[in-house]
């Protein structure tokens, strides 16, 4: 069973309907921790204010996911959902991450090289430095478009699996072991966003 | 590289596109689902859904369109037309739309932005703007005027106030239009819209007098007259000799503008 977490950011619409449309089977969406725990896999997406993310402490599903990896359950953050495995991001400077990955996401620069660089970030940008061994972006291209927006991004870490520049390069997609996530939009990516989500039906 | 948008737009009525779509050797009016799925396939960034029904009853038909529409395209997708509030955009994000596209009713009640922004994100959220030039004033382009009611009424908001207020408010987009250059397929209002992307800092749409290839490079410019537009509304691409978004966009990387090509 793939468990699609509803913290009640945003639209989950859009990536049920990628799901269910590249044939995942069973796909639950909830805010059981319970069923959480039996889940096979688990899919946390969201759009919207890093805030939001309290609400997963509240209701027990950030201790739920961090058993759940623990084991080996494959994880997949969507937008806020990969910034949310970081420490914390100072959108929310008092709601804590998962802190699966080091540091704190951050605002894009309102200058990058002498230049005003504008936030939010909104369209199809490039995904660079595709790491070779990476499950969740087989068979992608560098270069290859994806769609994005947000204001606040992730650092660069070890696991980072792709980077995208806008205003200097950040963490595009994130993977160590059974932990993925990505910072654009899978489900609104046309082929290669389907291809990242098929990658991790797969899995 | 971040890059420049060509946004398909479908204007639908009952349930119908009435215009604005012509492709080659494929006649004009046609089911929206479908069309909407060709523009994706061939090239478009994202689709735009604009429903010019007046009636109440076609509500319902639209709400069915949408999800029709949203099915199987994996772009992002808009809707406009007749949105008043939260729960009509509620139920237009419910039938498979990742924006809604406001007009009338933000101007009407700008607290709209903001009630839509609080459930769906500001990124869901896109406040179009007609604007028209200030012909008498010594700045008709600073003092260009927000126009409602499908360009007839005007507002006495000056453009780049009411875009101002509008990203305040928490907006995510502007979706701006030129009356004076709408339909005239002369180019878009390159200087309008520079002076609305440099006032703000969401993302700025442009839409209005496209007539050829070198007009969406012209606005996606950020030269002396470029437009510095984020992305580009082609309503009707098809008339002016492009076959599709895929070769408009050829044409615009040869001219050295950054597009998601291959697509």
């Amino acid at each position: 069973m793939i468990a699609i977490i509803d913290y009640k950011a945003g639209n989950l619409t859009s990536v049920v309907k990628a799901l269910t449309y590249l044939n995942a089977p069973e796909i639950t969406v909830t805010q059981d921790p319970g069923l959480v725990r039996k889940a096979a896999k688990i899919v946390l997406p969201g759009v919207g204010h890093f805030q939001a993310t309290r609400l997963l402490e509240d209701l027990g599903l950030t201790e739920a996911v961090r058993e759940s990896v623990a084991r080996g359950t494959w994880f997949l953050g969507v937008c806020v959902g990969l910034q949310w495995l970081f420490a914390g991001s100072t959108e929310a400077p008092a709601t804590a991450g998962l802190g699966h990955f080091p540091g704190a996401c951050e605002h894009f620069p309102a200058q990058y090289e002498d230049a005003d660089l504008k936030s939010p970030h909104v369209g199809w940008n490039s995904l660079e430095d595709i790491r070779s061994d990476s499950k969740l972006l087989r068979g992608i291209a560098r270069g290859g478009f994806v769609y994005y927006t947000h204001s606040w991004r992730a650092p660069l870490v070890k696991a980072t699996a792709a980077v995208t520049n806008y205003g200097g390069p950040f963490t595009a997609a994130v993977e160590q072991d059974n932990v993925m996530g990505v910072q654009f939009h899978p489900e609104k990516s046309a082929a290669v966003g389907l291809q990242v989500l098929k990658n991790f039906i797969e899995l | 590289m971040l890059t420049k948008r060509i946004i398909a737009c479908l204007d639908v009525r009952d349930g119908r596109v009435v215009k604005g779509i012509q492709f080659v050797d494929i006649i004009d009016a046609g089911d929206p689902a479908e069309l909407a799925h060709r523009h994706a396939a061939s090239g478009a960034d994202e689709i735009v859904l604009l429903d010019i029904t007046a009636t109440h009853e076609g509500r319902g038909t639209l709400l069915d369109t949408v999800k029709r529409t949203a099915a199987a395209l994996f772009v992002p997708f808009t809707v406009g037309g007749g949105i008043r509030s939260a729960e009509d955009a509620a139920a237009v994000f419910n039938a498979g739309a990742d924006k809604v596209s406001i007009n009338s009713s933000a101007i009407a009640r700008p607290e709209l932005i903001g009630e839509i922004g609080a459930s769906f994100g500001a990124q869901a959220v896109i406040v179009a703007i007609d604007a028209r030039r200030a012909e008498h004033s010594s700045d008709p382009v600073g003092d260009a005027e927000v126009y409602v009611s499908g360009g007839r009424k005007p507002t006495g908001l000056r453009v780049i106030d009411w875009a101002r207020e509008a990203e305040q408010r928490g907006a995510g987009e502007i979706l701006l239009t030129s009356m004076n250059t709408d339909g005239m397929r002369a180019g878009f209002d390159c200087e309008l819209t520079a002076r609305v992307s440099v006032a703000v800092q969401i993302p700025v749409i442009a839409s209005g007098g496209a007539g050829s290839a070198a007009h969406f490079a012209q606005v996606f410019s950020h030269d002396e007259h470029g437009g510095k537009a984020d992305a580009a509304l082609a309503a009707s691409i098809f008339h002016f000799g492009v076959t599709d978004s895929r070769e408009l966009k050829a044409e615009l990387q040869r001219a050295g503008i950054s597009v998601r090509l291959p697509c």
